[in-house]
């Protein structure tokens, strides 16, 4: 009987509020699951990846077709990174290292997700800093956010001074490995370190 | 009374030395290292600070091969990687804080040169009650783990 001597808005309040509660669950768990199956599957060339129209260190046009025939290990990063993006390329470098003969068929790419200040010869000095074989790529704001989108990669800025040059970039730390039909094959976890970056790669390519 | 002063001031006598070193400021540097970087671009620090005096507060940097040298923290948030600036570190007595991979790092800001493996340059931190402190950064290829 206590609960017809509660206030009424109690009352009509609490069950939208766990219908709400059930709603989100609900909404939760095939989030979840879409994003298990489509993970355990090894993810969809429907759903990450696509062509792109890049530019490289010599300002020359480069497209996803480049690249046919070999497989894409592609992180998108900035140069003025200074912990973060250097840690993954050198990981990425260490792995290549380790790879041997097998990193002949596998490009291994750097796109820039900050264009303004990466130019076309700052990508080239950068990548080179880590592995000459490392690929460095940038282009207008249009084609990199182009790229981005269709590697479902998150980039904004972070300003941290008065000034037009005072940010760094919040960015997706994350390896994109394609196969050679183009397709996307999996993601490599950007934290790894490089041995088991290259046990993930032997594995992953067949 | 008079012995009573004398003893007093005895024990002050000892005393005075133990209290001064009690507040005595001591941090160390160690294992300072950096990676190859373009000039104009940025470099990063990593190193162990060694506090062996009383509680301390790293303030300020300076490195003479950048334009500017900050204290940042990065982390991934949901995949994301982030990076702040860092005011101030603090660092407990008898504590040791490292600077590493994927944490608390310098930033070395603008290089007015290239940095190449094998290379050394200077790093001067500013402690609240230390002062300075430099060290000797060391150049090395490496990623995730320290040398």
């Amino acid at each position: 009987m206590s609960a017809s001597t509660e206030p009424s808005f109690r009352g009509g309040r609490r069950p939208a509020l766990i219908y709400g509660i059930i709603g989100l669950v609900v909404a939760v768990l095939i989030f979840g699951a879409g994003g298990f199956l489509w993970l355990s599957q090894g993810g969809s060339a429907s759903f990450v990846g696509g062509p792109f129209t890049l530019v490289d260190g010599s300002g020359s046009q480069v497209t996803d077709r480049d690249f046919r025939g070999k497989y894409m290990l592609i992180y998108f990063g900035y140069t003025l990174c200074p912990d973060v993006c250097p840690t993954t390329l050198n990981e990425m470098a260490d792995a290549l290292d380790r790879l041997g003969s097998k990193a002949d068929r596998l490009q291994p790419i750097f796109v820039t997700i900050d264009p303004d200040r990466d130019l076309p010869d700052v990508v080239k000095r950068y990548t080179e800093a880590f592995s000459p074989r490392i690929l460095g790529l940038t282009g207008s704001e249009g084609q990199i956010a182009k790229v981005a989108q269709e590697y479902r990669v998150y980039y904004a800025k972070h300003r941290s001074g008065p000034q037009p040059n005072d940010y760094t970039m919040d960015h997706s730390s994350v390896l994109y490995l394609i196969g050679p039909d183009g397709k996307f094959v999996a993601p490599i976890r950007a934290d790894e370190d490089g041995a088991q970056m290259a046990a993930d790669l032997a594995k992953l390519m067949s | 009374m008079r012995t009573m002063f004398r003893r007093a001031l005895r024990c002050a006598v000892i005393l005075v030395p133990v209290l001064a070193h009690a507040q005595q400021h001591d941090v160390k540097i160690e294992e300072a290292w950096s990676r190859p970087a373009i000039q104009g671009g940025t470099g990063v620090v990593y190193l162990t600070i060694i506090d062996t005096g009383a509680p301390d507060r790293l303030v300020a940097l300076s490195a003479p091969v950048a334009a500017k040298a900050d204290l940042h923290e990065s982390f991934t948030e949901q995949g994301i990687a982030k990076m702040r600036g860092v005011a101030t570190l603090p660092v407990a007595a008898g504590s040791k804080v490292t600077l590493s991979p994927g944490g608390y790092h310098i930033m070395l800001m603008d290089l007015k040169q290239p940095l190449r493996e094998g290379d050394s340059f200077p790093v001067t931190l500013n402690f609240e009650h230390a002062g300075l402190v430099t060290a000797t950064v060391t150049v090395r290829r490496v990623g995730r783990a320290a040398p």
